[in-house]
């Protein structure tokens, strides 16, 4: 059981850090272009009107990061780091069902619902 | 100012954050949106986006090296996510209903509930072994590595963890940090698990929470790309670079430096929010 736990959690920790590396990468690709681009006058964030609507969504910004626009590549990488906890917590409920430990797979599907439901909510 | 150069001076402030939130164990939110909002003006809703998605990098970035060391406990972890997504969700809620001078007050307070945490408390080496029912029945029992081999603990008040979790989590959906402090503080004090079993599984939960409000957040346009950037690599590098050069001899001195600078921000922070500056 003990041995089991510890190759799960060590499972988990290479995943994170995987999903973080890919992140990081992503936003500074989108970074390296945006600061190519935006050579002018700093934006102003002193007053909050939320940012435009194409960056909000998931979809937009899947799209637009294809067709290489930098705000939307930086928060194509943003969204595959909000993704990598969402996806541990789905690799302990595989996990924990390996283990047979049903009460943990609950917990974790719970946990998973909590976190999907915020992000279907949102959108 | 130039973009560039604005989003370096970012990037700077970030990495400092990040590497004095790693060093004390206070993470680098808590740091980063007094940093822009009393620093560089920047409206709270974007900086606690942007802290927000650093939060998620910083506590993936570490989860590796601290899986290695054998403290975390992932079922008491799993748990007590329940309590800090529910509770991150109702936080992100409430930034649409809570005043911007209010978020600042309670961000102020909980910077120097901060400092004074990572100064005054006192932690515990060893964890209970007493058995307690609830505990047992949802497993929350562990062994940790000693220099005298494994030694076992149990969690005791459970529902007094899972409170303060909620609490915890709240916290982190409101202002965008990832309220280690609180976090430690039900685990450390209330449910008397051993100091490091507490930091590291904390840790762990830091990321999870975070995500339950950040997909709100990107909803409602918090998240600024060019802001985010540059807070999210400063605050990332700064992180995995304090983690490496941790040397436990001055972490006591750094402690109480950092604490004087976070009572600063606070007090500056509650300060502005009261006069409606913020």
């Amino acid at each position: 059981m003990q041995v089991t736990d510890q190759k799960l959690e060590i499972a988990i920790g290479r995943m994170l850090q995987a999903g973080v590396l890919l992140a990081a990468a992503v936003v500074l690709i989108g970074g390296v272009l945006y600061l190519r681009q935006e050579t002018g006058l700093r934006p102003d964030y002193s007053h909050f009107t939320g940012v435009v609507e194409r960056l909000r969504s998931p979809a937009e910004i899947v799209t637009n990061a294809l067709h290489g626009r930098a705000r939307s590549i930086i928060q194509l990488g943003l969204l595959l780091l909000i993704a990598t906890p969402i996806a541990r917590v789905a690799l302990a409920a595989v996990g924990f069902f390996l283990e047979r430990d049903h009460l943990y797979v609950w917990v974790s599907l719970i946990v998973l619902a909590v976190l999907l439901y915020s992000l279907l909510h949102a959108f | 100012m130039s973009t560039p150069e604005f989003s370096l001076w970012i990037f700077l402030s970030s990495i400092i954050a990040g590497l004095l939130g790693s060093l004390t164990g206070l993470g680098g939110g808590v740091v980063i949106v007094p940093v822009l909002t009393v620093l560089f003006h920047v409206d709270i809703h974007y900086a606690i986006g942007a802290s927000l998605v650093s939060v998620i990098a910083t506590s993936s970035g570490a989860a590796a090296a601290y899986v290695r060391e054998g403290y975390s406990n992932i079922r008491i972890g799993m748990f007590l996510e329940i309590a800090t997504t529910v509770g991150a969700l109702f936080g992100a809620w409430l930034t649409t209903r809570v005043p911007t001078h209010a978020i600042g007050i309670v961000f102020g307070v909980v910077l120097l509930y901060s400092a004074y945490a990572s100064v005054r408390m006192k932690h515990r080496e060893h964890g209970a072994d007493k058995p307690d029912p609830l505990a047992t029945r949802l497993r929350m029992n562990g062994t940790m590595p000693t220099a005298e081999g494994p030694e076992s603990y149990v969690a005791q008040r459970v529902p007094a963890g899972f409170s303060l979790m909620f609490l915890a989590g709240s916290l982190s959906g409101l202002l965008g940090i990832g309220s280690g402090a609180v976090k430690v503080l039900a685990m450390d004090q209330a449910m008397r698990l051993p100091f490091k079993v507490s930091t590291t599984t904390s840790n762990f939960m830091i990321g999870v929470t975070a995500a339950a409000s950040a997909g709100i957040y990107l909803s409602r346009g918090y998240i600024s790309p060019g802001l985010a950037m540059p807070v999210m690599l400063g605050v990332l590098g700064g992180s995995l670079v304090g983690s490496k050069i941790l040397v436990h001899a001055h972490v006591r001195i750094l402690r109480i430096v950092f604490a004087v600078v976070i009572v600063a921000l606070g007090l500056e922070m509650m300060i502005n929010s009261i006069a409606g500056k913020l």
